[in-house]
């Protein structure tokens, strides 16, 4: 209501975003530059979030825990129906890949910002998509489509994949009952050491085999579908810095990828795309190995955490083209037209302890500061004075930056994350900073196993800094809370006012008839 | 602190009478909120739109801070009055959020009679301006006025608290600092032209606000000049030319705009810092009041049980538990800031008045704001108690809540009867706020001993000429004043005249008491001050 009159037709009226944190205020965000009203969902736990107040619009959706807020498909059409959203965007996580809920928003006469049931349903279940796969002429990691006794099918599964394979156990994890074998000789009895290992292990002995990759890399593509049947990528994004299967650090492009791979790995992805007759932005993750050859994993039927960066390189604003795509329009020309400008590396800061094997981190922020400046983009859901709990992902911001080139983009980034101050959660920023200096990372050689074999003997430095620590942890302790924080009412109080607490609430609003 | 616990049972029959009733009536007064908020009548909406302007509630949406709450004085003002051709009195006043600064609005409500002045109107103005400047809280008026309503010319113009006062009210708060900010969107004729006149900066909207001290007829009566509304008072002419404005606007929505930024750039609020825990909500639901409070207004409760569904999580720190039972009085916290609680149980004696008053001396020491609920039949009365002194006790009671600096707050939670109003904090005793329940009344006393007193006087006054009246006779005499007091002391009756600043449900009670202590702390709180207490 603020500003001046939007030029276009609304595409919605009103989008309720059924999330939290970055996410939600990252959507909110798209639906402010298209001039609709958002609304806010949040627990009892976000009643100070930062996305409840950045909304146009705020509903309670009940108590901290999700099943009984953010995943409860009930309270969200409910909140949807009550304030007169007429679609609503799932960001990721939560209801964002429940086939379920875009059926029932349609049920409801609301729009779901996402792709159909179907296709969530196809890319969900791993057999059914690796057997579409396989028909749409895109290459899977080689190897047996499930497992055997007979040695003789093991023989021929190896010689069809090539050496070297890897032998899995079927009950398998922890690497147990996992053999790398580099010959055929060595076949026969590495498959009986690990039946024997899974046996052991898992009361088990089924194994299968598949193509050993070494050192791989992770190569995601951005695909965007409109519901005319066109789609089209949005090049790759390299996001093999990971720690515990989660990725910590994107980038793009990636070093790996030349023009003649990227034509390829993207012509597929399209076809995967279309293949599921996917609708509105997902991402087509490969493994990628050093020979260049590679392998499609899955797709991802939601937005990324880390499409940033590739709005960064392409100009594009993927959460606007989702919201247009669901209204029915086709892709835009900006979208169609995109290239690859510069690099961009996305870092996510999670409240956790870098520096203590990723320990969750929990407690009060009492100081928030982001840095800025050209290239530099934050997409933060935390502010000053919001605790952080156990209750969510422990995602706090994604720091974001964009450089002519790779080396470039590496300084700046290191250089944002400095200036990047939060006092009161422990975060990973430290060890981020570790791997960005690393000569490994320089170099590009970036695999999936980076930090298990380049920061395992990390010196953290804790010592360096332990004085300095406490003495900052005091004054943290100590400050009157008023001194520490700006807040709403003119006040300066730690505590929020009851002018950010309350939402929209006007005298009868709390009646129950 | 203690959580109170609670001695109520929902299941039982009394919690839900008083459920079914109090939801009923709170229903009622819900429909009738929602009703009055609409504005005035279907077609000047629509002409108004037609006009490319946006309605009240809009514009106040496009003032306020998004996603905040509005915390609205006296929504049903004139309510039952004037035909009820004028809803609200055709005026939105309220506190609420611009960059996070609390802000008196008073928005004019150019669908109801052209948005002019009834007496009420006058009222609800005034009032609004009385808020802001013991709160020390900037003035935004959104200004949209055809003047005074001039069929009802004598309830608007000449005395002291009419129309002018409004503009003596502004030069006095300007002068103390307090920021006076109008924004031109419709006419501002006559008197109405030193509204914006008078302010600190002026917004006007271009071919559409007006300022003049006469109007185009006015002008060609007396002087033959021929002259259009826009020619003689437009944005043009006052932004250009005149000076009479300071920023011009293209539409509605651009002049909310340029006066949030008016607010933006004020000297920032010195708020009294009242030390502050975080916010819990009351361990009981707030929605059981409607169970615990007796829909009955001679049946009693306990104010324990409605302590306990206001306070963060129900904690009552009681004082003097035990002495003065038909007073309770105890700290507590609303939404994390500290109160002084007084609420009734029951008529005040000499030692309830007593505790009382030593309460308030803690409170004003300490400098806590104080909240009172209100639920009294009124003092003691009796040869006993009057030869122990209640007059003189009371006294004590009334002198201290009289002299009581600290932010008070009052709300009628029950009965308001005789001089247990003034005790608890009636309108005379300036409160900040004053609110009232659905289920409440407020009286000089109840009707029935109104009656009564009448009739005795009436009986007397015939025996001393020799007559004597039948028992029907008796009651044709008690009946009518019986009605009478019935339909006067509701809060609809109370609420439209401007003697409280409206209703609030039961369960807006929390959230009202903290939007409300929060905007007080715009002023700083004194040191006390007290008078000669008689011994």
């Amino acid at each position: 209501m603020t500003g001046c009159d939007t030029m276009q037709d609304k595409l919605f009226n009103k989008i309720l975003v059924a999330n939290r944190s970055e996410i939600a205020i990252r959507v909110m965000n798209a639906c402010k530059v298209l001039g609709i009203p958002s609304v806010a969902v949040y627990s009892e736990a976000d009643k100070n979030s930062k996305h409840r107040q950045f909304a146009d619009e705020a509903v309670f959706i009940g108590p901290p825990a999700p099943g009984e807020s953010y995943l409860s498909v009930d309270k969200i059409i409910a909140a949807a129906k009550e304030t007169g959203a007429d679609a609503i965007h799932p960001g990721y996580g939560f209801l964002a890949e429940n086939p379920d809920f875009p059926g029932k928003c349609e049920t409801e006469g609301i729009t779901f910002i996402g792709p159909t049931s179907d296709a969530m349903k196809l890319m969900g279940n791993k057999v059914a998509s690796r057997v579409a796969m396989v028909e749409a002429g895109v290459p899977l990691i080689p190897g047996m489509t499930s497992s055997a006794t007979d040695i003789i099918v093991f023989r021929k599964a190896a010689d069809e994949a090539g050496f070297p394979v890897m032998i899995k156990a079927a009950a398998g994890g922890g690497g147990k009952g996992m053999r790398i074998v580099h010959e055929a000789s060595e076949l026969d009895d590495a498959i009986e050491a690990a039946q024997r290992e899974a046996k052991n292990a898992f009361g088990d002995d089924t194994v299968y085999l598949e193509k050993y990759i070494d050192n791989p890399r992770h190569v995601e593509f951005q695909v965007i579908a409109d519901k005319h049947g066109d789609c089209v990528h949005l090049f790759e994004r390299e996001c093999s810095i990971q720690r515990r299967h989660q990725k910590i650090i994107e980038e793009t492009p990636s070093v790996a990828v030349d023009e003649d791979l990227r034509a390829r790995m993207g012509a597929d992805a399209v076809k995967v795309a279309k293949a599921a007759d996917y609708t509105s932005a997902g991402t087509v993750e490969f493994l990628l190995d050093t020979e260049g050859k590679y392998y499609f994993l899955e797709m991802n039927t939601r937005i990324q955490v880390e499409h940033p960066i590739t709005e960064m390189v392409t100009g594009t604003d993927l959460v606007v083209e989702q919201i247009r795509v669901a209204a029915g329009q086709p892709l835009s020309k900006g979208i169609r037209d995109a290239n690859q400008r510069g690099h961009a590396i996305e870092c996510r800061l999670y409240a956790e302890d870098g520096d203590n094997n990723f320990m969750p981190s929990t407690g009060t922020v009492y100081h928030y500061s982001e840095p800025t400046g050209p290239g530099v983009r934050v997409d933060s859901g935390v502010k000053q004075g919001v605790e952080i709990t156990i209750d969510y992902d422990p995602i706090m911001a994604k720091l974001i930056v964009h450089a002519p080139d790779r080396e470039s983009a590496i300084v700046k980034m290191i250089d944002a994350l400095h200036h990047y101050k939060i006092l009161g959660v422990k975060t990973s920023k430290r060890f981020m900073v570790d791997v960005l200096n690393h000569p490994e990372f320089h170099a590009g050689r970036t695999y999936t196993n980076f930090i298990e074999n380049n920061m395992s003997d990390r010196n953290n430095g804790q010592n360096d800094f332990k004085e300095l620590a406490a003495a900052v942890a005091s004054v943290a302790a100590q400050a009157r809370p008023s001194a520490a924080v700006h807040t709403g009412g003119g006040g300066k109080e730690a505590i929020p006012s009851p002018w950010q607490l309350l939402g929209q609430w006007q005298i009868g609003d709390s009646i129950h008839g | 602190m203690f959580r109170i616990e609670t001695k109520i049972s929902t299941k039982s029959q009394d919690f839900l009478d008083n459920d079914d009733a109090n939801r009923k009536q709170h229903a009622e007064f819900k429909e009738r909120l929602d009703k009055v908020k609409l504005g005035g009548p279907e077609k000047s909406r629509q002409r108004h739109l037609d006009r490319k302007k946006l309605l009240p509630r809009d514009r106040l949406a496009g003032l306020l801070d998004k996603n905040t709450p509005f915390l609205e004085l006296s929504p049903l003002a004139a309510y039952d009055m004037y035909d009820n051709n004028a809803p609200a009195a055709g005026m939105i006043t309220g506190i609420g959020s611009v960059h996070g600064r609390e802000v008196m609005v008073v928005v004019n409500d150019a669908t109801v009679k052209g948005g002019t002045y009834y007496p009420m109107t006058i009222l609800k103005h005034a009032r609004a301006q009385a808020i802001a400047e013991t709160n020390k809280l900037p003035c935004v008026y959104l200004v949209d006025s055809g003047g005074i309503f001039l069929p009802l010319q004598q309830g608007t113009f000449p005395d002291k608290d009419h129309f002018g006062r409004i503009f003596y009210n502004q030069a006095r708060m300007s002068a103390k600092g307090i920021a006076q900010v109008s924004v031109v969107m419709g006419s501002c004729t006559a008197g109405g032209a030193y509204l914006p006149a008078m302010s600190d900066e002026t917004i006007q909207v271009r071919k559409q606000g007006t300022i003049f001290i006469g109007g185009p007829p006015l002008v060609k009566a007396a002087t033959g000049e021929v002259v259009s509304a826009e020619d003689l008072g437009g944005a043009d002419v006052h932004c250009r030319t005149s000076g009479v404005s300071d920023h011009y606007a293209q539409n509605d929505a651009h002049a909310l705009q340029m006066a949030r930024n008016v607010i933006e750039n004020l000297k920032p609020a010195d708020k009294h810092e009242l030390e502050r825990s975080a916010p819990e909500d009351p361990y009981y639901d707030p929605e059981e009041l409607y169970g615990v409070v007796s829909n009955d207004i001679r049946k009693p409760f306990d104010v324990r049980e409605v302590i306990a569904r206001i306070a963060d999580g129900s904690r009552f720190h009681e004082f003097k538990e035990l002495y003065g039972t038909t007073l309770v009085t105890g700290f507590a916290r609303i939404m994390g800031y500290p109160v002084g609680i007084i609420g009734n149980n029951g008529v005040l004696f000499s030692e309830s008045s007593l505790k009382g008053a030593h309460f308030i001396e803690l409170c004003t020491q300490r400098k806590i704001p104080l909240i009172f609920l209100q639920n009294i039949a009124g003092f003691i009365v009796g040869r006993q108690y009057e030869s122990g002194g209640i007059a003189r006790d009371g006294a004590k009671m009334v002198h201290a809540v009289a002299n009581a600096d600290v932010p008070k707050f009052t709300v009628v939670v029950g009965g308001s009867y005789g001089a247990g109003n003034y005790a608890m904090c009636g309108r005379g005793y300036f409160p900040r706020l004053m609110w009232m329940w659905p289920n409440s009344k407020i009286c000089v006393m109840g009707g029935e001993q109104a009656a009564d007193v009448l009739a005795t006087v009436k009986v007397r006054q015939l025996e001393k000429e020799g007559k004597k009246l039948t028992e029907d006779e008796v009651d044709e005499i008690r009946q009518p004043v019986i009605d009478k007091y019935e339909s006067e002391s509701t809060p609809y009756h109370s609420g439209a005249r401007l003697w409280d600043d409206g209703m609030i449900g039961m369960t807006d009670t929390r959230q009202a008491l903290a939007l409300g202590i929060s905007a007080s702390l715009n002023a700083a709180i004194p040191d006390q001050k007290y008078g000669i207490f008689r011994m």
